[in-house]
């Protein structure tokens, strides 16, 4: 049995949590109450941008018959395929921006570039995976069902295996999502009718055989017997580039040693800030550029989209200082590090874990604000909750007596 | 799911090349492209493109509009679903079209009238600019002229409800018919009027149409029995009403008391349609939900939506008075009763909307 840690979860008292709960869903409710044209502009002009690499992506492999062009061509697709995917499609999936009311860019008319049919993400992804996150059990996202990525999952000789089939499942991340969402635990238990099962099935064909069709067959063949094989492994390349940093940037959401993981029990009768707590302590961010943040969905702040899945992408930036000041008074961690030392981690566990035992990685405790901020000799200055809430408001601070003049 | 256009009239073959097409652009459409050349190109929904705005008074303006595809017509007296953006958000609402069909330019234009607690009025009238894009829904309405004009009309309106009415004018006007109309509008002030110059313009160039302007800021408000000084032979023409409830309600109420009127010669434009209404109930039956796998016992005059929203699903909807269609599911069995008319109706494999139907007996829907 891998020694346990002992949850941060387990400091708080229900009083806390419940203030927690007010205090986090009052900043959903400012954001939902401040949205308006310039979140459109974003949302429609990164959709813009996207449309526009994709012709550029495809016009430079047509036309270019030189090596350079075919590298510029291929990089271009793949950021437009990326941008597709993790900035556009996932958030827009998540109905991140259904507020707009636009018939387009709405949860219930997107699709996207990818094996998986809209349906079955938004059924294991938005519902299972956001609603039980990192729940041992539960969360069918916790080593996608392949991995042993926690030490208190069973050993098993067959994850010998997974240091191989993890750069597999990096490649061709797509189709392991959407063989993933076909959750073959639940087809094995009897939960999911056969119907159920071939109605998914059909429909991941149906994507398969349009992406192959796109991808494999068209394109190539609208450059010409000599282009084909050239725009064929362009298009390859360009998928096989967004399903790795697709790979990465998930991985590092919820993997890396500062995250935590629950026991089913811990998590019974969970309250509304109960669920906030898990998700602020089972996700974790990736520290970059705003660049960064844009080619990857804004995933790097993992932590406010576990709490705010149907949040903006672009108010998470704004928003991550109020959640970092809250986990600096209630003592809580803020989980987040550089992509390279997250990545390092991740694959750190996932090699150690292929082996019998492990036990979980030490955590880095609570926030103590930002390292670049000068310290406060210990003394805390953020502002106090709502009625002066918070467990570590209880001086008032220096009181300084003017001199008189 | 959000409110969407009208579909547009694409040919067949452009629909079945861009079809082909699509192949290249999966999952996207080749559309998804070509808006980005030409937002109007767009053959999902109806778009169009606002070319002027006219100011009629202090807080009305006229929008012309040129829709992206050959506009598929309206009657004079209908009315469209517009959507716009404000402020990031899409809004829909029901304008009177103001135009008329013979339009030579094939524009169209409504004529919305500032509301200061409204969202998408003060956009339309104070800062909509020439260049915007408008999504086009759908058009309706059954306040229009008939087929074989009447010999002699009488309008009446008040306000803004007008617009309707300056729609039939411009047909009138247009097809040589304005042969014996009489108008009555009221509005507060001379300067109040909506389309004031183009009414006395009118009626200066027809003697057949007698414009009776009532501004009641000076000279109080008309009562219905004012018409026998106005327009003495009332109880002869085929008479169209427009305006506020009251005035639609006390015009009403004196052509039935009326014995030598005859209350089947009234049109009116209601804005608001009354869903329910006399008598318009019916028996009522047990909805089967199909997508959502819910069984509703429900009312016979209460729409389906409204009934399975209760029953805690969540259902598409738009507009909820029978515009939109955005509402709409398969019917697979069963009759409906359309709680605006009454009508009972339904085949099985119809698509028909919820927010306007209610179940006569047990229906399967799939929703």
């Amino acid at each position: 049995m891998p020694t346990m840690i002992e949850s941060p979860l387990a400091h708080l008292s229900e009083e806390q949590l419940e203030e927690l709960g007010r205090e986090f869903d009052a900043i959903h409710d400012e954001v939902y109450e401040d949205l308006g044209g310039r979140d459109r502009e974003y949302i429609t002009s990164m959709i813009e941008m996207h449309r526009r690499l994709a012709v550029m992506g495809r016009v430079l492999l047509f036309f270019g018959r030189s090596n350079p062009a075919w590298l510029l061509g291929t990089s271009t697709l793949s950021l437009a395929k990326i941008l597709e995917n993790m900035e556009i499609g996932h958030n827009v999936m998540h109905g991140q921006w259904d507020w707009m009311n636009d018939p387009d860019i709405h949860s219930t008319a997107w699709d996207w570039d990818s094996a998986s049919t809209p349906e079955a993400w938004k059924h294991s992804h938005n519902y299972v995976h956001h609603t039980y996150t990192n729940i041992r059990g539960k969360d069918k996202d916790l080593g996608y069902e392949i991995m042993r990525i926690d030490p208190h999952q069973k050993w098993n000789p067959v994850y010998l295996g997974q240091p191989f089939y993890n750069l597999v499942l990096a490649a061709f991340f797509e189709w392991g999502v959407a063989f993933h969402d076909l959750d073959l635990e639940a087809i094995q238990k009897g939960e999911k009718s056969k119907k159920q099962v071939m109605k998914e099935l059909k429909g991941m064909g149906r994507k398969a055989a349009r992406q192959i069709a796109k991808d494999y067959i068209a394109y190539p063949a609208l450059s010409g017997p000599k282009g084909f094989k050239r725009t064929l492994t362009a298009n390859f390349t360009a998928n096989i580039v967004r399903n790795v940093w697709a790979y990465a940037i998930i991985f590092c959401g919820h993997f890396p040693d500062q995250t935590y993981t629950f026991s089913q029990k811990e998590v019974e009768n969970e309250s509304r800030g109960g669920f906030y707590i898990r998700q602020l302590l089972g996700s974790a961010n990736i520290e970059g550029s705003p660049l960064f943040h844009v080619i990857s969905g804004n995933l790097g702040y993992q932590v406010e989209h576990h709490l705010y899945p149907d949040m903006p992408s672009t108010r998470y930036a704004e928003i991550a200082p109020r959640i970092k000041e809250i986990c600096e008074r209630y003592n809580l961690p803020y989980n987040s590090g550089p992509f390279l030392t997250q990545l390092a981690m991740v694959q750190r566990t996932i090699l150690r874990l292929a082996f019998p035992g492990g036990t979980p990685r030490p955590k880095p405790g609570p926030y103590r604000g930002d390292d670049s901020v000068p310290a406060t000799n210990g003394r805390r200055t953020g502002p106090a909750g709502p009625e002066g809430s918070g467990p570590e408001q209880t001086d008032a601070g220096v009181r300084v007596e003017m001199p008189a003049n | 799911m959000a409110e969407r256009g009208a579909t547009p009239n694409v040919s067949p073959l452009r629909r079945r090349v861009l079809k082909a097409a699509g192949v290249l652009f999966t999952p996207l459409l080749p559309d998804d492209y070509l808006e980005l050349i030409n937002p109007l190109w767009s053959t999902r929904e109806l778009r169009g493109r606002v070319e002027r705005i006219q100011r009629e008074t202090d807080d009305a303006a006229t929008v012309l509009i040129r829709p992206g595809w050959d506009w598929g017509g309206h009657e004079p007296g209908q009315y469209l679903r517009i959507g716009v953006v404000v402020d990031g958000k899409h809004h829909w609402r029901a304008y009177s079209i103001t135009s008329d069909p013979g339009r030579e330019d094939g524009f169209i234009s409504i004529t919305p009238k500032l509301v200061g607690s409204g969202v998408v009025s003060p956009h339309l009238v104070r800062t909509l600019t020439p260049g915007a894009i408008v999504r086009l829904g759908g058009v309706e309405g059954t306040f229009t002229l008939p087929d074989r004009l009447p010999a002699k009309m009488l309008f009446i309106s008040a306000g803004s409800g007008i617009t309707p009415i300056m729609s039939m004018l411009r047909d009138l006007d247009h097809r040589g018919e304005l042969r014996d109309v009489v108008h009555v509008h009221s509005a507060r002030t001379l300067d109040e009027v909506i389309f004031g110059g183009d009414l006395r313009a009118i009626a200066a160039r027809h003697d057949g149409f007698e414009l009776h302007e009532q501004h009641t800021a000076e000279h109080g408000r008309l009562g219905p029995r004012d018409l026998d000084r106005i327009c003495p032979d009332w109880r002869e023409r085929e008479t169209f009403i427009s305006g506020p409830a009251d005035l639609l309600d006390e015009h009403l109420e004196l052509w039935d008391a009326d014995p030598e009127a005859d209350p089947d010669r009234v049109h009116l434009e209601r804005f608001q349609p009354k869903i329910g209404g006399e008598g318009s109930g019916g028996e009522g039956g047990t909805i089967t939900f199909l997508k959502s796998d819910k069984e509703v016992e429900a009312p016979g005059d209460q729409p389906i939506l409204v009934s399975g929203e209760e029953a805690g699903l969540e259902l598409p909807f738009g507009c909820r008075m029978g515009i939109c269609h955005t509402c709409v599911g398969k019917l697979c069995s069963g009759k409906l009763r359309d709680l605006r008319t009454g009508e009972v109706h339904g085949k099985d494999g119809e698509v028909v909307r919820t927010c306007i139907n209610a179940p006569e007996g047990p229906v399967v829907i799939e929703l």
